[in-house]
């Protein structure tokens, strides 16, 4: 099943353009790494798939369903690169903000015992379970990270994005986050990952779309590597600097 | 530690128990007070002054006797329940001063409210006039902050100092028609809480923790992070919305105690106060409640002995409460950490 499909999608902050004529698909169990320059319009495609924003031109589609009419918002989970520095110094313990990821399944009616269930279970996978009753705003970056990991799996979601996760984590836990993320992809979540490290990315996902305004490569990652796509894309950048020099 | 926190926790039921009986007793008493010309609802009016009689009696004072003293206390008690509730919200999106902001645009609605009477000689609520005035106030920052570019408290300056603007050019241009006292509505007033505005409070609190209670997920949800509520698809501008039109109509029904200048600081100071030393949010919500409670019968107990303003007296002891609350938790964290 396709996860995310976009067709020819383009969208512009007034004059400038920040997404052009890009179509990718996402597939069921895919992990994609999004990866381009500063500026490259990485997290404005990401909000466009997730429908924060509406493309000025071309289809955006979210499990077969158009963007704009897709209502299951328990099978995404997101964790924004804002993530981080939200909550700063609002009182909300660890097990709070997991429990959020049920909110969409129970609407206005109460939390069943199932719903805390998943919760514990989910706090259990991201190795946090001890931490539940501390505040959010006192962990580290890297126990932050999995607090918002774990709500994304508390709602049982099927696609899990990312922005950006680990900018302020130290290397080790960055590593132990990376493998969490991969076993959850093995476990038949599509991840959809923007990550400045270019490294992390070859690594650990399977596919890779490479961005500058434009679509430099999208495909498996043995052909990015192989590919000039990341000189082309990033010189890309370069070019238009010394162009206006 | 555990044993500590479960301590805290059956206490902070308590307390919450106890307000919430406050709460109900209060808004009987004013249900009481509106009906008193049933005859079976007069006799418990009776009842309730023969009580507030006795009450006086034992204490010494000259209070509980009087029916324009149950209305000001009871509108007291409930803002002190609604006012926090909400303010918990609003604190933490950072809107703190939003509060301060519909309270002037409030207050353009009695101006406005006035005129009307003065030149049509139309006899209905002032207060309805400004409900009606600060909930469009609400929806006009609303639509300001979503369309323009600047930052959150730039549309809130504006229609802080704008509608206040408005409202005294309508109160000198009327002056001459209404020997109107505008004092009691900066600055907040016992004998401004007429009957009718204790009944709006009355509803207005009622409505307000019903509507709370009923979308604590959704509210909580937005606040925490707005864009992951976005993606999992809550209407999140709905929401938005609904937090700000509740803070309208609770400024409104608070202002008559506490003034158009000090009416956001019952929605600010006993949640900064509860925020120092609560450990969730749910926690939060429970204390800032609770120093709410404290803040308000602390300063009807100090206005009344001392015959000074009940607005300022109320402020000043939220503030006190904060204080301590400050030290309380500078002391917390000093004990943990010696350890």
């Amino acid at each position: 099943m396709t996860v995310v499909d976009l067709e020819n999608v383009t969208f512009a902050y007034g004059e400038q353009p920040a997404v052009k004529d890009v179509s990718l698909r996402v597939e069921e169990g895919d992990f994609l790494g999004l990866i381009g320059p500063n500026g490259s319009g990485k997290t404005t495609l990401l909000h466009l798939m997730l429908g924060l924003r509406s493309p000025d031109s071309g289809s955006i589609e979210l499990f077969g369903e158009p963007v704009d009419a897709f209502d299951d918002g328990e099978r995404i989970g997101y964790v924004s690169q804002q993530a981080t520095n939200r909550g700063g110094s609002m009182p909300v313990t660890v097990r709070e903000a997991v429990t959020m990821g049920r909110f969409a399944h129970a609407g206005h009616s109460r939390l069943t015992d199932e719903d805390h269930a998943t919760v514990d279970e989910a706090l259990e996978t991201v190795a946090i379970a001890d931490l539940a009753d501390r505040q959010v705003n006192q962990l580290s970056g890297g126990q932050r990270q999995r607090a918002y990991i774990a709500r994304a799996l508390a709602s049982e979601a099927d696609l899990l994005a990312l922005d950006e996760p680990t900018v302020g984590v130290d290397a080790e836990s960055r590593d132990a986050f990376y493998q969490l993320l991969e076993s959850l992809n093995e476990s038949g979540i599509a991840i959809i990952l923007i990550e400045h490290d270019i490294g992390v990315v070859t690594d650990r996902a399977s596919r890779i779309a490479c961005i500058n305004t434009e679509l430099y490569h999208h495909g498996d990652t043995e052909s990015f590597v192989e590919s000039d796509a990341l000189t082309e894309a990033y010189g890309a950048t370069g070019q238009v600097v010394h162009h206006h020099h | 530690m555990t044993k500590h926190n479960s301590h805290r926790r059956r206490l902070e039921h308590v307390g919450i128990g106890l307000t919430a009986i406050l709460a109900v007793a209060m808004v009987g008493l004013l249900a009481i007070d509106a009906l008193r010309g049933v005859p079976v609802v007069g006799e418990l009016y009776d009842q309730a002054r023969i009580a507030g009689w006795w009450a006086d009696y034992y204490l010494g004072t000259n209070v509980f006797y009087h029916p324009f003293m149950w209305r000001s206390i009871a509108t007291g008690i409930l803002i002190g329940v609604a006012a926090p509730l909400v303010g918990t919200y609003l604190v933490h999106r950072e809107m703190a001063l939003i509060g301060e902001t519909l309270a002037h645009t409030a207050f353009a609605g009695v101006a406005v409210g006035l005129l009307v009477s003065a030149t049509t000689g139309w006899d209905g609520s002032l207060m309805l006039v400004a409900l009606v005035v600060g909930i469009l106030g609400a929806l006009g920052v609303q639509w300001l902050a979503e369309r323009t570019n600047t930052y959150g408290d730039v549309p809130i300056a504006i229609m802080l100092t704008g509608s206040f603007a408005v409202g005294t050019l309508i109160i000198s241009y009327g002056r001459g028609m209404t020997g109107f006292n505008v004092e009691g509505y900066l600055f907040g007033n016992i004998s401004v809480v007429t009957p009718s505005g204790a009944r709006l409070m009355a509803v207005i609190s009622v409505v307000v923790v019903v509507v709370t209670v009923a979308t604590y997920k959704q509210l909580l949800f937005i606040t925490f992070d707005e864009q992951a509520a976005r993606v999992a698809r809550l209407n999140v501008t709905w929401y938005n919305t609904l937090l700000i039109v509740m803070t309208a109509v609770v400024v409104v029904g608070a202002m008559q105690i506490l003034g158009v200048i000090l009416v956001a600081a019952m929605l600010v100071v006993p949640v900064a106060a509860a925020t120092q030393v609560a450990h969730s949010f749910r926690e939060t919500l429970y204390c800032s409640i609770l120093f709410g409670q404290v803040a308000v019968i602390g300063g009807f107990v100090f206005s009344i002995s001392q015959g000074l303003p009940t607005g300022g007296s109320i402020v000043v002891v939220a503030i006190a409460c904060y204080l301590l609350a400050i030290f309380a938790s500078s002391r917390s964290t000093a004990a943990i950490s010696t350890r």
